[in-house]
């Protein structure tokens, strides 16, 4: 470390012998020490997992007795060319876009609604952020029931002559042939995108009603001197404000759309034809009642790099911001 | 100097609760399990059983076992959710990280003998069986599903037949209908019905393997038994035409189904039956428990049932056994408690509350209702085929592709995907 050459722009401020003992001190060894088991604990049974589960996704290990023998990439190639996690794919990619458009959209609306200085707000606040306590399989519980074809909203429904399938529809909407899917958006995972809507929105209206109370009245004043409705105000200059909200919004949606499990696992299933089948689902009935390990560990190493696009991206972003 | 050594202490604290609460993640039975040795070895008894009379009938066991041995504590560690899906995962779970119940719920067949007997995890147990002379209280094709290579590996505690017709008394009395016997009589019964507009046959596949049933129904009523067992052993190929007919039965079939079958499990499908809104179904003999427990159903009376079409001598077998894993701390408490399973007053103590017929040619039938008489009497004389959607005849990894061939066709219906899919995953039985 000392013979490192440096400018002599840095050179004042790099006095390295003193530098190093300053920095050791007793609360400086004790930050460490505390930190320590942690860090052990995490590069264990996260990254170690991680790398555990990629490196069986690369093996034989297809039933009950372990079997690491080297399989190259033979079960990424079995996936992709399998029907279901060709479908899989598909809903995913349909799921999240629809349920990130629809949060963000949502959020910002009731946000926006009540940032009016209305009466009964923080009632209103509860209500919409009550769902987010619930667990997913509650929810997926619940709108399994109000959606159930032949009770639920149907009953009163279906006097007025709408005889809603809901999830049990296995039409596929806008769709043409792609590989061996037909790929679209399936009627069913519409009702799924409903009730994951309906859990996770309320966060969304949280953060942003958190962001519209941060910009400054002065800015909205200056805005309505300049002549500016009050539609112009929020779509020209609010709503950019918020923009760094939604970057936070989408990506905390992403990853929860992308590893989604229990919400359609409670509420759906794999449901006929696989039109609401997700990967959670397929590794989890392919691992854990198929035995098929090496399979199973393939489709979570494919969820983990689905998740890491868009997570990537927003830390290397975020700490170039910070620096 | 005082500062440093609390801090010290501080560390010391956070670095204990940190480990402890790792511990305590990492598995909650461990707690269980020191637990359990301050207090003698506990005999944990792992199954699915956590429904309506199946779960009277483990705890009419359970009692049974502890009138006879009351010092031995007993742990029930159902795991819920139909057809033991939940369970089997954390079944496999604990099984791989070495940490066995002492005696577990599993099918014989090939759920047990290709998988936990070939993965090394099983002891055997002929000396029980000799020593508890079941050599010939047990059928010999029931205990050669439980053994491979000569040794026994599991004790039969019932038998469920999976080839049974329910249907609706009243709609078929009504409508002037006979239960139909083969295929073509099937199809002529159900066109009767759709004209009338009642759903002929009731399906829930919401898990899949519902569908499966059906269609393994089917195969055995086309194929016959003999052909049927050699599908599973890779001695006759999926591309037989036999099994192509089978295929197209079943397509036929699908068409007089229920419009909303993939919202419902085997229960809500049982329960369109009992409410008149279809009138048959096909699904194991565990219908009659449901239909009897919980719907306050008299047999023969709301109901009635009749072997699949064209399987009347044929025995779609069903048998829940217990076995005795590697590695358990109280094999002798276990084998005390296979023993009790295996005895006539055991299988008499459970079976008539679970719905299922003994697995012992000499229980007693006065115990059972007029169902289990006849199915008994059936047992006897049918001949025995494994059932493939509840992992007799063939390996879970297999029965997982079917299942999602099986979804896949109830919807698309392609004879042609279906029968490659079924050939290409069937490569997996010849091992």
């Amino acid at each position: 470390m000392e013979t490192v050459n440096i400018t002599p722009a840095e050179k004042t401020a790099y006095v390295p012998s003193v530098r190093k003992k300053r920095k050791w001190t007793a609360d400086h060894w004790l930050a460490a020490a505390f930190l320590a088991p942690s860090v052990v604990l995490i590069f264990l049974f996260v990254y170690g997992f991680i790398g555990w589960t990629g490196y069986v996704s690369l093996s034989n290990w297809n039933s009950l007795v372990p079997d690491w023998s080297f399989a190259g990439l033979k079960n990424y190639l079995y996936l992709f060319h399998d029907f279901r996690f060709q479908a899989d794919l598909r809903n995913t990619l349909v799921f999240t876009v629809l349920f990130i458009a629809a949060v963000i959209v949502l959020g910002q609306l009731l946000a926006i609604l009540l940032d009016q200085k209305l009466r009964g707000e923080s009632l209103f606040r509860n209500i919409f952020f009550f769902p987010m306590a619930l667990s997913f399989v509650v929810t997926g519980v619940v709108w399994q029931w109000l959606f159930n074809p032949s009770t639920g909203v149907n009953l009163f429904l279906k006097p007025l002559g709408l005889d809603g399938k809901w999830y049990t529809d296995t039409n596929i909407l806008f769709g043409f042939h792609w590989g061996k899917i037909e790929f679209g958006i399936p009627v069913a995972i519409i009702a799924v995108v409903v009730a994951a809507v309906w859990q996770m929105t309320g966060f969304a209206v949280a953060m942003y009603l958190a962001g519209l109370r941060a910009i400054p009245d002065e800015v909205r004043e200056a805005a309505r001197m300049d002549g500016a409705t009050e539609f112009q105000l929020y779509w020209k200059i609010i709503l950019p404000l918020l923009r760094p909200i939604t970057v936070s919004v989408i990506i905390i949606m992403a990853h929860i759309s992308l590893k989604i499990f229990d919400l359609i696992y409670a509420m759906t299933g794999p449901g006929a034809n696989f039109v609401t089948d997700v990967p959670g689902v397929y590794m989890f009935e392919t691992t854990f009642r198929g035995n098929y390990y090496a399979n199973g560990a393939a489709i979570a190493m494919v969820m983990l790099l689905s998740v890491a696009i868009f997570i990537v991206p927003y830390l290397i972003s975020s700490r170039k911001g910070g620096s | 100097m005082r500062k440093k050594a609390s801090a010290w202490l501080a560390l010391a604290l956070g670095v204990g609760v940190a480990l402890s609460g790792c511990s305590s993640n990492s598995s909650s039975s461990d707690d269980a399990k020191q637990g359990s040795q301050k207090a003698g070895e506990k005999l944990e008894i792992f199954s699915w059983w956590t429904g309506a009379g199946e779960e009277d009938g483990l705890k009419a066991l359970i009692k049974l076992f502890q009138e006879k041995y009351p010092d031995i504590q007993v742990e029930n560690a159902a795991v819920a959710g139909g057809a033991g899906t939940n369970a089997k995962a954390v079944l496999a779970s604990r099984m791989q990280g070495n940490d066995p119940p002492s005696t577990f719920q599993v099918h014989g067949g090939a759920e047990l003998n290709e998988g936990w007997v070939a993965a090394g995890k099983m002891e055997p147990l002929n000396d029980l069986y000799e020593k508890e002379g079941w050599m010939d209280k047990f059928p010999k094709a029931l205990i050669d599903m439980v053994s491979k290579d000569g040794n026994i590996y599991s004790v039969p505690v019932n038998i469920h037949r999976g080839n049974v017709l329910w249907y609706n008394k009243k709609i078929f009395a009504d409508n002037g209908l006979q239960p139909p016997k083969t295929f073509d009589e099937f199809f002529q019964v159900a066109d009767k019905l759709k004209a009338k507009g009642i759903t002929p046959l009731a399906l829930g596949d919401k898990e899949p393997w519902a569908a499966t049933h059906l269609f393994e129904n089917v195969l055995l009523g086309t194929l016959g038994t003999e052909n049927y067992k050699k599908l599973w052993t890779g001695e006759l190929s999926f591309n037989d035409p036999q099994v192509k007919q089978a295929v197209e039965t079943f397509k036929k079939m699908l068409g007089y189904i229920n419009e909303d079958h993939s919202s419902r499990n085997w229960q809500d499908a049982a329960q369109l039956v009992a409410e008149g809104k279809a009138a048959m179904y096909v699904m194991g003999d565990w219908v009659k428990g449901y239909f009897v427990n919980d719907l306050k159903l008299k047999v023969n009376q709301d109901f009635g049932y009749v072997p699949v079409p064209n399987t009347e001598g044929k025995f779609m077998v069903i048998t829940d056994t217990f076995g005795l894993p590697k590695g358990v701390k109280n094999p002798d408490d276990v084998k005390k408690f296979l023993a009790v399973l295996g005895s006539v007053e055991g299988q008499d103590a459970f079976n008539p509350l679970k719905g299922s017929i003994p697995a012992r040619i000499d229980a007693d039938p006065s115990k059972y209702d007029e169902y289990g008489k006849q199915t008994m009497q059936d047992f006897k004389t049918a001949e025995l085929a494994p059932s493939l959607a509840h992992g007799s005849a063939a390996p879970e990894g297999f029965v997982t592709k079917v299942n999602q061939a099986v979804n896949i066709f109830v919807t698309q219906k392609d004879v042609k995907t279906f029968i490659d899919t079924l050939a290409s995953a069937a490569a997996e039985l010849k091992k």
